[in-house]
């Protein structure tokens, strides 16, 4: 099937009586069901399920990979997102039967090696954040911000300071901050950016106070820009008797380079589906450990992973002052298994060159495109850079069409009209893990697509026109949901 | 040297600094303040080849044992079913596997359809009219709906029951502490939500009603007078699901559900020490723009034809910040992608099947174990393919004589509850994945112990 044809849905597939899998024959002797299930807990009809031959289900699953983009596909220079090679020995590791096929009820004393794995990736955590203890339990970096927030409020209950309600977040924030604040029933304070892109320093010393309960800050920013005053901004902030969170989503620019801890932060989260290499299997799983400081590490979520005095591993359940559990069991495993693999793969030196490398690769194309876009904020970058499509949009080309043009070339766009802050936003992140040809081809790609803003801008507005797809609707998908398949509507 | 997977030359690296205009790559980090910037290496083991970290994770998978080589009679939230091998084969392959959130809809058509169908899935197994992408596990879904509920309803109390999974309570409390809603936890009797401790409590100062079917200790709860009972009340009928369970048991709408939540994890996903899973969460239609996550809808190009578009997103927190449903942003796609691939290899009557030999072989092997002397159900309410037993000596003695057999679990009880009262009880989950064999070891080393 070429790629292009449009794949009928599963629901539209099969025939009545189809299967593509039979159990062994039941072994031991069986009762009626209804003599085991009480008659008015019985399903009266079976689900709808699909009735497919396993080659059906084989090549309709085929087919959809086909129409999909991945690292292992193209570039993807997709902003705060860190798409970096996904490493298959990586993988190999997560699907050995002694670390995929254990349960978490199992005697302890049978799964030492995961929690030695454990154990070990959280000291390995806690040294590049520059900060004591971690759990690995939250699933993302979300679920790692709303963690690190109940921290931050446990923390000042304890010390009698209940009533700090008010979080700081820039205006340059990733959504989730406020979000996950809101989630852990603060009131947000927003605090705008200064003209060189960093936290408005006279701004937060406005708002900082008695009622502050923490910051949240992700430094390198989403503009890509480390921000100068990071230490009198983390001081600003615990002077008043706040706390300092980092969101670690862009710690990919400073791993051996310079530690959140040192920088003033109390608590971070890792996202290891960004910065430690696994894999983001189209929208998670993820995982998103929090490392802290020492004063929060009462507070830490159950279980910890703690070593006994006969070396050996325990989950340690039972911590008076934990804000509990936030999740099932012991967080992502098999996540933490791949980023483990990254860690002892790269070692220091290798962590410290993938930074290195992903802010040159960045400052390299960055400079090559400043003539042809806006760089709204010049200056030396990160791991990323935002350019403006201001210049485009007065042909009548939105970042949003060059976003679509690029999808013709095989190569993912940037994100876009992120942060808020920039008009028309691009935010470009190549990571450490291209060749210089690839990068070489992005810019070449990027030029032409200035080029034909100026001679042809109608057909951008059009774009994509390689794809299996056309520009699709979104507006219409919104208005009139339409969220599952349904029988009636296929037949006509 | 070299590291793998960095993909510049030296020479590259040098051309390139001199197009960027530096003289070195730590002119790029002059933005640093000096007295943080790094001396030393961090302090972490040096780097592995390839083979050398292989031998490294092999020893580490050795020091655990694996219930692939070893039969287990563990569930309580994590289940070991068989699995087709077609399942891993098309879900790990990589463009599905090394893609982000499908942003850029005209080049993720693949995860887009896929998670369109997995909703529809989610529906047409739990009978509910929309459902999410996916969130991160059982637990973590049950809270959101229970937040879910307080936006909804506005009242200030989530009441469940004891009968709940006990971590499913823990990460209830945690997130509702959070946010100051009170959380009640009523008894269980016989190991069943006890519903007449409930009536007190059915007025609009409560936002939901929380259960679990089949519930913690294997049991079937009375969700059908559950339901009669909600259904006049301004609460929101919570239930969360096992599945698998679904090939048997009635569907949650069918019994006055307004949200449907569960563990995904026995769909096709390995037991994993627990995680990665997905949680799932489907909904009654008027439910949908208060439902936290990513939701994928149908939508077309300029030429009619038909595509998938993530939808809906001013419910989400890069649109709505702080207003958002949830903060939810990465949620579970590859193992709900895996989920899908279960229920689409496995089919109506596949599914039916497995759900209908679990039960048969968990009520054979309860029916064995009270059959020994000293051994007794604790429990006399119907259940699915859990059940708990009473044994005659300490369950962590059990525990340990079943691990000298080489067989893992039951889970001695003991390990979730403090109360004395739980010594001797443990949970037992036999599902399709237990031959007649291994069900007969068990029962000789049970009808050993002493």
């Amino acid at each position: 099937m070429a790629v292009n044809q449009q794949i009928p849905l599963l629901m539209e597939l099969g025939s009545p009586g189809r299967r593509a899998y039979y159990l062994p024959k039941l072994d031991i002797p069986s009762k009626p069901v209804d003599e085991i299930i009480p008659k008015n807990l019985i399903r009266e009809e079976p689900a709808s399920l699909p009735e497919l031959s396993e080659l059906e289900a084989v090549r309709h699953y085929t087919g959809l990979s086909r129409r999909n983009h991945g690292v292992d596909v193209g570039f993807y220079p997709l902003g705060s997102c860190t798409m970096k090679y996904n490493p298959k020995i990586n993988e190999d590791l997560a699907s050995l039967p002694g670390l995929a096929e254990i349960h978490p009820y199992q005697p302890e004393e049978t799964v030492q090696g995961a929690l030695q794995l454990m154990y070990e990736l959280e000291q390995d955590l806690c040294e590049i954040a520059g900060l004591d203890r971690a759990t690995l339990s939250p699933a993302a970096g979300a679920h790692g911000e709303l963690t690190g927030l109940m921290l931050i409020k446990a923390y000042h209950e304890a010390g009698g300071e209940g009533h700090r309600d008010e979080i700081i977040v820039p205006d340059a924030a990733h959504g989730t901050n406020p979000a996950s604040a809101a989630m852990c029933g603060y009131k947000i304070v927003e605090v705008p950016s200064d003209e060189r892109g960093g936290v408005s320093v006279e701004h937060l010393r406005q708002v900082v106070g008695p009622n502050t309960a923490g910051l949240m800050l992700t430094n390198p920013n989403t503009l890509g820009l480390f921000d100068e005053n990071i230490l009198t901004i983390t001081e600003l902030v615990h002077d008043a008797g706040g706390l300092n969170y980092y969101d670690g989503a862009n710690a990919n620019a400073i791993l051996g380079k310079c530690r959140a801890g040192d920088m003033g932060f109390d608590v971070v989260h890792f996202n290891l589906h960004k910065t430690f290499s696994t894999p983001h299997g189209g929208g998670g799983p993820g995982s998103g450990p929090i490392a802290v400081r020492d004063i929060l590490v009462p507070f830490l979520p159950t279980p910890t992973v703690e070593k006994d005095s006969e070396d050996c591993f325990v989950l340690q359940h039972n911590r008076s002052k934990s804000i509990g559990k936030v999740k099932g069991f012991y967080g992502n495993f098999l996540v933490l298994v791949r980023a483990y693999g990254y860690m002892r793969t790269m070692g220091p030196k290798g962590l410290k060159r993938a930074s290195e490398d992903a802010v040159l690769s960045a400052n390299y194309i960055m400079e090559r495109l400043k003539d042809v876009y806006n760089l709204p904020y010049d200056r030396v970058c990160m791991h990323e850079f935002v350019l403006s499509a201001v210049m485009q949009k007065k042909h009548g080309v939105t970042a949003q069409d060059i976003a679509k043009r690029l999808l013709d070339y095989n190569i993912h766009a940037p994100t876009v009209y992120f942060p808020m802050i920039v008009e028309e936003a691009l935010m470009i992140e190549p990571t450490e893990t291209e060749t210089k040809a690839e990068l070489d081809a992005f810019i070449e790609v990027m030029r032409n697509i200035a080029a034909e803003v100026l001679e042809s801008p109608e057909k951008l507005q059009q774009a994509p026109y390689h794809t299996v797809i056309g520009r699709l609707d979104e507006t219409q998908a919104a208005r009139r949901p339409i969220v599952r398949w349904q029988a009636a509507e296929t037949e006509e | 040297m070299g590291h793998p997977y960095l993909s510049l030359t030296d020479e590259e690296r040098l051309q390139m600094l001199s197009d960027v205009g530096v003289g070195s790559v730590d002119e790029l980090f002059v933005d640093i303040p000096s007295e943080i910037l790094l001396k030393n290496d961090l302090e972490m083991p040096e780097g592995l080849s390839e083979s050398e970290l292989w031998a490294h994770g092999r020893m580490l998978a050795e020091r655990n044992m694996s219930l692939d080589s070893n039969p287990s009679f563990l569930g309580a939230g994590v289940y070991q079913h068989l699995i087709p091998s077609a399942v891993k084969h098309v879900a790990n392959r990589s463009e599905f596997v090394t893609a982000y959130t499908p942003y850029q809809a005209e080049i993720s058509q693949g995860v887009l359809q896929a998670i369109f169908e997995y909703q529809t899935l989610i529906c047409q197994l739990t009978g509910m009219d929309v459902a999410n992408a996916s969130l991160y596990d059982g637990a973590t879904g049950l809270a959101e709906a229970a937040l879910m509920a307080v936006a909804t309803t506005r009242g200030k109390r989530v009441v469940t029951f004891e009968s709940l999974h006990p971590d499913y309570l823990a990460v209830l409390a945690t997130y509702l502490r959070a946010v100051d809603t009170e959380l009640v936890v009523l008894p269980a009797k016989d190991g069943l939500a006890d519903i007449e401790s409930l009536k007190p409590f059915l007025n609009e100062e409560t936002a939901a009603v929380m259960v679990q079917q089949p519930n913690f200790f294997g049991l079937l709860e009375p969700v059908d007078a559950l339901g009669d009972l909600l259904k006049e009340s301004p609460s929101l009928f919570v239930a969360s699901v096992n599945p698998i369970s679904l090939g048997i048991l009635q569907a949650p709408s069918a019994y006055g559900a307004d949200i449907v939540v569960g563990e995904g994890q026995p769909l096709g996903n390995p037991l994993a020490f627990g995680g990665p899973s997905f949680g799932f969460m489907a909904v009654l239609d008027k439910y949908i723009r208060r439902m936290p996550g990513r939701i994928v809808g149908q939508t077309a190009d300029k030429n009619g034809n038909r595509g998938f578009v993530l939808t809906l997103q001013t419910r989400e927190q890069h649109i709505r910040r702080h207003r958002a449903t949830s903060n939810i942003c990465t949620n579970a796609a590859h193992s709900a992608l895996i989920g899908a691939v279960y229920l689409a290899v496995l089919g109506k009557q596949g599914l039916t099947e497995v759900a209908t030999q679990c039960a048969q072989k968990a009520h054979y092997t309860a029916e064995q174990i009270s059959a020994i002397p000293g051994w007794e159900l604790v429990f006399s309410g119907s259940f699915f393919h859990e059940f708990v037993v009473k044994a005659p000596i300490c369950a962590i003695e059990v525990e340990r004589a079943l691990l000298k057999e080489g067989i893992v679990g039951g889970l001695p009880l003991s390990k979730v509850y403090d109360d004395k009262k739980w010594e001797n009880t443990m949970l037992f989950c036999v599902t399709e994945a237990r031959t007649a064999r291994e069900i007969e070891h068990l029962l000789q080393v049970l009808r050993e112990v002493k």
